[in-house]
């Protein structure tokens, strides 16, 4: 870069060399390309050094688990606390002496077949859940007298307490897993078509416009614009589909136990006839342990969405 | 464009946009189109994409394919640069080998050559833009219609965008209705600055522009002429204030 600019060559004010400010001559750059990568290293946003990045990482983890650590030692500590001041001592048992009943619990198979049963529940309801409420949220959305007839009809769906759709599910199917399944979809798939209606609502209008002028139509312009679009709100309505989804299992679970097939809900019923709150206990740590972990799996497809999309700060 | 008028809405609450507007565009010319906010500017536009239909009147574009940039990027979030431009040539039925191999020409045109992996929130301003122009070269039209795209740029970076229109529809030949407000932005790129009022928008004066390229926005002539065009402009907004 020349100390100063020769008269005819233009600097990125546009101005000419010879009479302008010290700043500008600072800044003076010759060629075109120059200038454009001048402008561009003003501009562009930096990324840090790589060796850094490990430090970082680092530090992020640690910032994210300590709170975490934190909270469970508080909970601990007001659980013993309890336990110690002796309310209600020969029923309620102390953070030893569950934890102890859990480790045992975890030993045997029978916990493991119950998560499993539990968990194949799990997966198959909200699979079909996601299925029928991505073909009923995208069909509504985009057909107009469709959303007419049944959009507050889904709404309204999504604020019905599922619990009371088992009498109905018993009657209809009987004491089985379908009964739970179906339970399972009326809970969870109102949420899922509502999130993608959400979604498709809410594509910016200028992302439309670009893509009419591009020549996107229908089905295209569904496939390229308006379903990537829509991807946030989707995961939003998939998370609370899950949680709908899995209060709806766990109910169910309660409700329909069916012999000779262990689930969360049939050990926590039995602990339930035998008053064994160690084992009760036990079993409530062990759903809500995974209640958070699906919702750890949410939150991470959220914030690498939001991401990608420049959403939130690098920071 | 023939006796153009457009209407919004209706009966009492009615909106005229253009009243009466016709206005005739050669192929491979730069024609830019100036006036205060409400003139009507953006939905002549509309009309020209065809994102709206005139309530009167006829647009035509003898066939050509339109291509528009608006003032914000309009960029999907979702796609990289490379993945924008390459949706454009989709839309246009392109295969995989080509989409790729013209996204990368079309990126190195508008000097993006190393950024088509950025996704659009890494890029500065003025590199969304080219990205949105890159996008718009790839549509392949013959007529391309920019609605204050540098509206939101800082003067630096926007006489940098300036230079590169010069020569990117110089290049292809393109035809071109540049609406702005800046004045010297007009008579810096056109062939010819048309001069719109408001409420309702007409057509009021045309200026020829016929001075040498390159130009410079702050070269002595571009200055007269545009000072020329400010007074016209400031007696039509004087009329609308009495």
């Amino acid at each position: 870069m020349p100390a100063n600019g020769v008269s005819g060559e233009i600097d990125p004010f546009g101005r000419n060399g010879v009479g302008s400010s010290p700043i500008a001559e600072r800044n003076s750059v010759p060629a075109y390309a120059e200038k454009l990568a001048w402008l561009e290293s003003q501009e562009a946003p930096g990324s840090g050094p790589s060796d850094q990045r490990g430090r970082k990482l680092a530090k992020r983890a640690w910032a994210s688990l300590w709170p975490k650590a934190l909270a469970i030692i508080i909970v601990l500590a007001i659980w013993q606390i309890i336990h110690v001041s002796g309310w209600k001592k020969d029923i309620f048992p102390g953070p030893g002496a569950t934890l102890a009943n859990l480790g045992d619990q975890l030993k045997t198979g029978l916990l493991w077949h119950a998560i499993a049963t539990t968990l194949e529940r799990a997966v198959i309801g909200f699979g079909l859940a996601v299925l029928i409420g991505a073909v009923v949220g995208a069909l509504v959305s985009r057909i107009g007298p469709l959303r007419a007839a049944f959009g507050s009809l889904i709404t309204g769906l999504q604020t019905m307490p599922s619990i009371a759709w088992f009498p109905f599910a018993i009657i209809l199917f009987g004491i089985n897993t379908t009964a739970i399944l179906f339970v399972i979809v009326l809970g969870a798939a109102p949420s899922i078509a509502n999130g993608l209606i959400a979604g498709v609502d809410y594509t910016p209008p200028i992302l439309l416009r670009a893509g009419a002028t591009m020549g996107l139509r229908r089905l295209s312009l569904y496939r390229h614009l308006i379903l990537p679009a829509s991807l946030p709100a989707v995961v939003a309505g998939l998370r609370q589909g899950w949680a709908f989804a899995w209060r709806s299992l766990m109910a169910g679970e309660l409700l329909v136990i069916i012999a000779n097939q262990p689930s969360l809900g049939v050990l926590l019923s039995t602990d339930q006839d035998q008053a064994d709150m160690e084992s009760a206990t036990a079993i409530i740590i062990v759903i809500l342990l995974i209640g958070i972990f699906v919702h750890t799996l949410f939150s991470m497809a959220d914030r690498a969405i939001r991401r990608r999309w420049g959403l939130v700060g690098s920071s | 464009m023939t006796g153009v008028s457009k209407v919004f809405g209706r009966g009492s609450s009615a909106v005229q946009a253009l009243d009466q507007v016709s206005l005739e565009v050669m192929p491979g010319e730069f024609t830019c189109l100036i006036g205060a906010s409400g003139c009507g500017k953006s939905t002549l536009l509309a009309l020209v994409a065809g994102l709206e239909q005139p309530t009167v009147g006829e647009v035509s574009t003898s066939g050509g394919r339109v291509a528009v940039m608006f003032q914000e990027p309009a960029l999907f979030p979702w796609l990289t640069a490379a993945g924008n431009v390459e949706m454009a040539l989709r839309a246009r039925g392109a295969g995989k080998a080509e989409r790729r191999q013209r996204a990368a020409e079309l990126l190195r045109t508008v000097n993006l050559g190393d950024f088509g992996g950025k996704r659009p929130h890494e890029l500065s301003g003025g590199m969304r833009q080219r990205v949105a122009l890159a996008r718009a070269l790839a549509q392949d039209a013959d007529i391309l219609l920019m609605d204050e795209p540098f509206g939101a740029l800082d003067a630096m970076t926007r006489d940098l965008l300036h230079d590169e229109i010069d020569r990117v529809c110089a290049d292809r030949s393109l035809t071109v209705i540049f609406v702005t407000h800046n004045v010297q932005e007009a008579v810096r790129l056109g062939d010819r600055v048309v001069v719109m009022s408001s409420r309702p928008g007409r057509v009021i004066d045309e200026f020829a522009v016929d001075i040498e390229r390159p130009r410079r926005i702050d070269s002595a002539p571009v200055a007269e002429l545009a000072a020329q065009i400010t007074d016209r402009l400031r007696e039509e907004m004087s009329h609308d204030a009495r």
